[in-house]
């Protein structure tokens, strides 16, 4: 089969198993696109924004475990999909990203729509190639799926020059079944004597601690958790990237830990003798003051990247290699131990768990008018409760009371920007993940602020039709920016206040969606029931939330595990 | 802090030099010099590079480069017996019999030579450890220094100790 360097593309995408490409096009695309013309079994997603294409790539990759593909153009169209192409990096996404070039002979005069693509990605993606060679495409191309999605997963950027998939030049293609790279071999296997000394730590525990991360989600090793959490009987806490993978709802499950964890899961951290890292990083957000990190801990530590073992944090046992492999041997080794937890101590330990729990730290007005963020979330939740729900969200305060707040017993259901932080994430996250999805139900939980960032992907959902569910919590306000003004800079809110919004529900009706408002408490669920009851149309629902409600707990910036500020604080001062 | 000397065997792909590059400078690791050059395989470039750093910084610095797709094989020289050698090329003010004579000795005391000779100016080759050129600018003090340029540190193991595929 001789195909030009636009057709193998195409057909390699196809032969990769892919569903859909996220794109826009532009000149240095115009081959693939006229490629990928009058075909279709690669479904092409045309967004508003490349920005959008990458996040929407993401939300895919999320949601299914999959790569997130996306084509842009040279120049704007690659600087755009940067953001995205972060956000994934940040939180090991796998993800192709597909950038046009200007052609081989102009690269580096400065030519019209030329950036370099190459030296831009650099630092925030996995690897990244220029192809100069129609004979090396469906080779790289191989590789950039290889590397994007083993090991510790993350995007991978080829930037294809416009000559390269000149439609005049054929070569011969066949798909690259096999994929050999003598400088990248990811460690999957768990080391024997690790696995054994990692399983005596934790059986010697008298107040042990289990903390997991988004490695678990990447790593489809949420079974293996369960078992091994069960067959332990220990608290389990999880980040902001590993809700789901453990069930919220499950009586073992302190919550999410962190700078907005409950009080329960970061007393525990602090007080813990042995703690079990499994697929988490060590984040600031997640330790607080390092130097008061853990203080009487052991540290056991499961990661597939032995660069992030130590590197915050030194840990005591750490074992590189895959989440679900490594927590099948070590499943496998404690029940074939004769040694067994100190039952006696654990029933000590979750007494003094329970005292904590009965702070509850989660508690705010339930009788208030004012619609109050976290009653939206916790009807949305409730509403919501089959398990068929994903929930993305953008950054800032709605993202936190909706990691608070939703109860998320499934992994892959929670897609948000972690690492990054990325505002603008939630709406084109949530396209990628109804498009894997199209009978699921999808909610956006987003803000005034982060929605404004790519609203203008509401035009994509209407040409697709997909059916969103957006849950604008509308304070006024970019709230979590209020917040700390108000906590630590004497309630100088300086440019946090919006002016001018626009009026949501006239704009979503402009898009072609149904658009509501909702103003006061008693409405919430109703609103929440017809949105939802609207299988086929997105809904913008508009809550206009208290103003100035703030996200609890909280351990402030350079704070430790157990110096964490309450809501009856504020209520006290 | 101590100095370390790593050396890495990277895929001689273009834009592996900026990759490293681009880590250090990323991550604020110190990095006192880099070198790098293809080896006998032409698929393969050597780089060494030297820096300074905590134990957990270069135990970071060193998982970070074994991160980067395009590094094959890593070892860091300093952890056992090696040979480091730098070269360096220092031209001199030498225009009055008695400098000439001076710079003559010092260069042979270091094992340097000179390889090139004007009337006001030498050229002094010379190869050691960063320590040695280190002592012999200084002894040199600045009044006949018109020039210096130095390679930046190459090393390899001692005996059975090598970094091959």
């Amino acid at each position: 089969m001789e195909l030009s360097g636009g057709e193998i593309l195409i057909q390699f995408l196809k032969d990769e198993g892919v569903e859909y490409v996220f794109g826009y096009p532009g000149g240095s695309v115009l081959h693939i696109y006229d490629a990928l013309y009058g075909q279709d079994d690669l479904k092409h997603i045309l967004v508003r924004h490349e920005q959008a294409a990458t996040h929407a790539a993401d939300g895919y990759a999320r949601a299914t475990g999959k790569p997130g593909v996306v084509l842009v153009t040279s120049g704007p169209g690659a600087t755009n999909a940067v953001t995205g192409v972060a956000t994934a990096f940040m939180d090991s996404i796998p993800m192709v990203v597909i950038t046009g070039q200007v052609p081989t002979p102009v690269i580096g005069s400065d030519a019209f729509q030329e950036v370099d693509s190459i030296g831009i990605t650099r630092p925030c993606v996995k690897h990244n190639f220029l192809v100069k060679d129609i004979n090396k495409l469906a080779e790289t191309l191989k590789k950039a799926f290889y590397i994007a999605s083993t090991g510790r997963p993350g995007p991978v950027v080829v930037d294809i020059p416009k000559d390269v998939t000149d439609p005049m030049v054929k070569i011969p293609y066949s798909y690259p079944k096999k994929v050999e790279m003598r400088s990248y071999n990811p460690v999957m296997k768990g080391h024997s004597i690790q696995l054994k000394r990692a399983a005596d730590l934790i059986l010697s525990a008298k107040r042990p601690m289990i903390y997991s991360g988004g490695g678990v989600v990447l790593s489809n090793a949420s079974a293996e958790l369960r078992e091994f959490t069960r067959l332990l009987g220990y608290p389990i806490t999880q980040t902001l990237m590993g809700l789901g993978a453990y069930p919220a709802s499950d009586k073992q499950n302190v919550g999410m830990l962190g700078m907005h964890g409950t009080y329960e899961a970061n007393m525990a951290m602090h007080e813990c003798d042995v703690l079990i890292a499994i697929g988490a990083r060590f984040d600031d957000r997640v330790t607080g003051k390092l130097a008061e990190f853990c203080p009487t801990a052991r540290i056991v530590h499961i990661d597939i990247d032995p660069a992030s073992i130590s590197k915050n944090v030194k840990v005591d046992v750490p074992i590189v290699g895959d989440v679900k492999l490594v927590l099948e041997d070590l499943i496998k080794l404690l029940q074939e131990s004769s040694v067994k937890p100190d039952e006696s101590a654990k029933n000590k330990w979750w007494a003094q768990i329970d005292e904590w729990r009965g702070k509850q730290c989660l508690e705010y007005d339930r009788q208030s008018d004012v619609i109050k963020p976290q009653f939206v979330i916790e009807t949305l939740s409730k509403l919501t409760s089959n398990g068929d729900t994903y929930v993305t969200s953008d950054v800032g305060q709605h993202q936190m009371w909706a990691a608070q707040y939703f109860q998320f017993d499934e992994p892959r259901r929670w897609i948000n920007s972690g690492g990054l932080g990325t505002m603008g994430f939630g709406l084109p996250s949530a396209m990628g993940v109804q498009l894997a999805y199209p009978d699921a139900t999808v909610a956006c939980v987003t803000g005034e602020g982060s929605i404004q960032m790519c609203i203008q992907e509401m035009s994509t959902c209407k040409q697709y039709g997909l059916p969103i569910k957006i849950i604008n919590l509308n304070n006024r306000y970019l709230g979590m920016v209020r917040q700390w003004q108000e906590f630590s800079y004497e309630e100088r809110y300086s440019m946090s206040y919006m002016e001018a919004l626009p009026d949501f529900q006239k704009l979503t009706e402009a898009y072609g969606h149904v658009g509501m408002k909702i103003e006061k408490r008693s409405d919430v669920e109703g609103a929440l029931k017809e949105a939802l009851a609207l299988k086929d149309r997105l809904v913008f629902l508009d809550f206009i939330t208290d103003r100035k409600e703030n996200v609890y707990p909280m351990i402030e910036a350079g704070k430790a595990h157990h110096e964490m500020r309450m809501a009856a604080d504020r209520e006290l001062a | 802090m101590s100095r370390h000397i790593i050396s890495i065997l990277m895929e001689n792909e273009s834009g592996a030099l900026s990759r490293v590059a681009g880590l250090f400078s990323a991550r604020g690791y110190n990095i006192e010099s880099l070198t790098v050059a293809p080896t006998e395989d032409s698929s393969l470039s050597r780089m060494t590079i030297v820096t300074t750093g905590s134990e957990e910084i270069i135990e970071q610095i060193k998982k970070q480069l074994n991160k980067l797709i395009d590094v094959v094989k890593l070892i860091d020289l300093t952890e056992a017996g090696h040979i480091e050698r730098e070269l360096a090329l220092v031209k001199l003010r030498a225009s009055t019999a008695v400098d000439r004579d001076e710079l003559k000795r010092l260069a042979d005391i270091f094992r340097g030579h000179i390889v090139d000779v004007t009337p006001e100016s030498y050229v002094v080759e010379l190869t050691g450890t960063g320590e040695k050129i280190d002592g012999f600018l200084e002894a040199l003090g600045d009044r006949s220094v018109i020039e210096v340029v130095r390679s930046g540190s190459s090393g390899i193991g001692r005996g059975d100790r090598s970094l091959d595929l």
